[in-house]
């Protein structure tokens, strides 16, 4: 089709110059508080709120960019955001949030006439207001029943993070995005996703720096970078959203059975341990595995650095064990009653004092059963001549 | 003589000394197989309850180990009243031999033999002198009790200590051996002595001769007749005579022995389920 010149004409200055005055055109109609369309919806917009936006220079053929005058279409086509937003919205258009909804952008961003810079507290996108945005969708139980999600947003609000983020309005803390990211949120099963297995040490570091340095100079993390993806990252002990402080009682008492998960024979080994029953009962400061092992920068025996090899022992042991010496670090944290091989001295004791038990409690069970029931046909005899007056 | 006769007239078994003593080693004895139990035992639900309920583990670990150095201290004066005072100073010799010693002999082996052929029908039932080989068995038991569970127990309070002797290994040895004597003495306590002394019929509920010190003519004769013909024959009955116990002993014998008896019995139940469920 070919345009009329005038058309042209009347376009190219009729336009820039309803911006450059003002919305007021548009104003004039949307600004009532009552106005409809023909469904019934509300297509009232608050001029003042959308001028103090981030768009509130623009005018609303900036977005409404098919709206070429009065009057405009019945259905004016749906706004792209991308015209201006390219990156965010390709983003956007790979993550998981791709067919939410007509409109994603304003999922998150809210209200599209009164859009705030994300550094404005009243963003639904500022640091502390993310969580509710995330749980308006993630916090919801029939979206989470809907989509197979985990109650995410209960979890967070009673963690570590959003502790600090909601209660005491920390900045720093980490919110939904600082994990996954805003717009180009992946499943955790996609390897380029910031909550991938082999990714969190780098996501967690990004605030975490000095646990996720010790974390790679340990074993983990080296065999991590040498691509065994089995071992453990933050989130197999710290969890992902549940993470409270690891002061906490409750957290300590069940850590050593996450690293049994893998190790088992020590975790079964270091459970006939004084060590670890006293931790059942409740008291942390008995040794758990991280005290002697260290938490990240855990190095096997045979490396000079580590806490456990046989040169470090006595320092280790020490940090709680005064006094401890070469030979009292002779101690085998991780014996095994069962196996003679390795540790004779201890099966044979173990037997000793099984066969002992046996032995006495047979001789005394055969004892006791006996004489009860001896003595209880006894007095029977007793009892009836003493009734019949003998 | 009728049978009023013979319950009237007590005689003394055990002097104040032995009762005080006894009570020292029954309560500490009771004390350390709570607090050890919860931590021999500390993967069961019970056991955090009961730690909890104490004051925690600081305050289980200090109730045992003070439970520990007065079994010690009662303990070491007995050895050192039999031994030094009566056996060594006194040259007492009955200490070391003869019917009123805990020295196993060979009547004790005959007893024993004896008592099963009567446990069999197959003869009379032995007559005992004042120490029947069951509770010399006992007594004895405590004896090797304390040797390991004494040793081994010190050997961890103090491991930095020990291990100037010992190699650290040697607490590895320890702990198993402290906790599987343990349970070889409490259970032991809990169901063999108690119904070796109380629960049997003859002396079912409890035998409160160790709270009074007094046994009657009657159960004097039916428990340790050889005595009783012994001392009769001596004409030492009269002497060993006594008046009957305050009804205050009684009572107070009484409330002492249904508390640890009820109480030990718990733990047997408690501390067998959570072995064999392990095992």
């Amino acid at each position: 089709m070919r345009w009329p010149l005038a058309a042209v004409l009347i376009l190219a200055f009729a336009v820039p110059a309803a911006s450059a005055q003002d919305n007021s055109e548009c104003l004039a109609c949307h600004g009532q508080h009552d106005l409809q369309d023909q469904a019934g919806h509300s297509v009232y917009v608050d001029g003042t709120a959308q001028k103090a936006s981030i768009h509130g220079t623009l005018p609303c053929t900036g977005c409404h960019a098919d709206i070429k005058g009065y009057p405009h279409p019945e259905h004016p086509a749906a706004v792209n955001c991308s015209t201006c937003h390219a990156d965010e919205a390709k983003d956007v258009t790979e993550s998981v949030h791709a067919n939410v909804s007509a409109n994603t952008c304003l999922g998150c961003h809210g209200d599209a006439h009164s859009i705030v810079p994300v550094n404005d507290p009243q963003s639904p996108v500022f640091t502390l207001n993310i969580p509710k945005t995330c749980g308006s969708c993630h916090g919801n139980p029939d979206m989470a029943k809907k989509f197979g999600f985990p109650d995410v947003y209960a979890m967070y609000m009673d963690s570590i993070h959003g502790f600090a983020l909601t209660k005491d309005g920390l900045l720093v803390a980490a919110s939904c995005a600082s994990c996954h990211g805003t717009h180009k949120i992946l499943s955790h099963t996609n390897s380029e996703s910031r909550t991938y297995h082999t990714n969190i040490p780098a996501t967690c570091g990004s605030c975490h720096n000095g646990p996720e340095r010790a974390y790679f100079a340990g074993i983990h993390g080296q065999q991590l970078k040498a691509g065994n993806s089995k071992v453990p990252v933050c989130s197999d002990c710290h969890t992902a959203h549940q993470i409270v402080q690891v002061q906490t009682v409750s957290w300590q008492m069940e850590r050593s059975a996450t690293c049994g998960n893998c190790h088992q024979k020590q975790y079964a080994t270091y459970l006939d341990t004084f060590h670890a029953q006293v931790s059942a009962l409740g008291y942390t400061e008995s040794a758990h595995c991280w005290n002697c092992h260290r938490e990240h920068d855990i190095l096997p025996a045979s490396d000079p650095q580590s806490t456990i090899a046989p040169g470090n022992l006595v320092a280790t042991c020490g940090q709680c064990h005064a006094g401890a010496t070469a030979s009292f670090v002779s101690y085998r944290p991780h014996a095994d009653s069962r196996d003679f091989k390795s540790f004779p001295a201890l099966y044979i004791s173990a037997l000793f004092m099984n066969l002992l038990l046996l032995s006495i409690f047979s001789f005394f069970g055969v004892h006791t059963l006996l004489w009860f029931i001896r003595s209880y046909f006894d007095r029977r005899k007793a009892g009836a001549r003493a009734e019949s007056g003998d | 003589m009728n049978e009023n006769n013979t319950s009237n007239r007590y005689y003394t078994r055990f002097s104040l000394g032995q009762r005080y003593l006894h009570g020292v080693i029954m309560s500490t004895f009771v004390g350390l197989a709570f607090t050890g139990m919860v931590l021999r035992f500390s993967h069961t639900t019970w056991a955090p309850a009961v730690a909890h309920a104490v004051g925690g583990f600081a305050a289980i670990l200090f109730f045992h180990k003070f439970c520990a150095v007065l079994l010690t201290v009662a303990f070491l004066t007995h050895v050192g009243y039999v031994v030094v005072y009566r056996g060594i100073i006194k040259r007492d010799k009955s200490v070391f031999w003869g019917p009123n010693s805990m020295i196993p002999q060979l009547k004790d082996l005959k007893d024993l033999f004896g008592q099963f052929r009567w446990f069999l029908w197959l003869g009379p039932r032995p007559k005992f002198d004042r120490f029947a080989y069951w509770e010399k068995f006992d007594y004895w038991g405590v004896f090797w009790g304390m040797a390991v569970i004494g040793f081994s127990g010190y050997s961890m309070w103090f491991a930095p200590f020990f291990a100037r002797f010992f190699p650290g290994s040697w607490l590895n040895i320890a702990l198993l051996i402290h906790g599987e004597e343990a349970l070889l003495a409490a259970w032991f306590i809990f169901a063999v002595h108690f119904f070796n002394t109380h629960l049997r019929p003859g002396s079912f509920p409890m035998d409160l001769v160790i709270f009074t010190g007094r046994q009657t003519e009657k159960e004097l004769k039916e428990k340790h007749p050889e005595e009783y013909q012994r001392l009769l024959e001596k004409g030492q009955l009269q002497a060993a005579q006594t008046n009957a116990p305050p009804e205050w002993l009684t009572i107070l014998g009484r409330l002492i022995g249904v508390v640890v008896i009820s109480s030990g019995f718990v733990l047997l139940v408690l501390t067998l389920v959570a072995f064999f469920r392990r095992q």
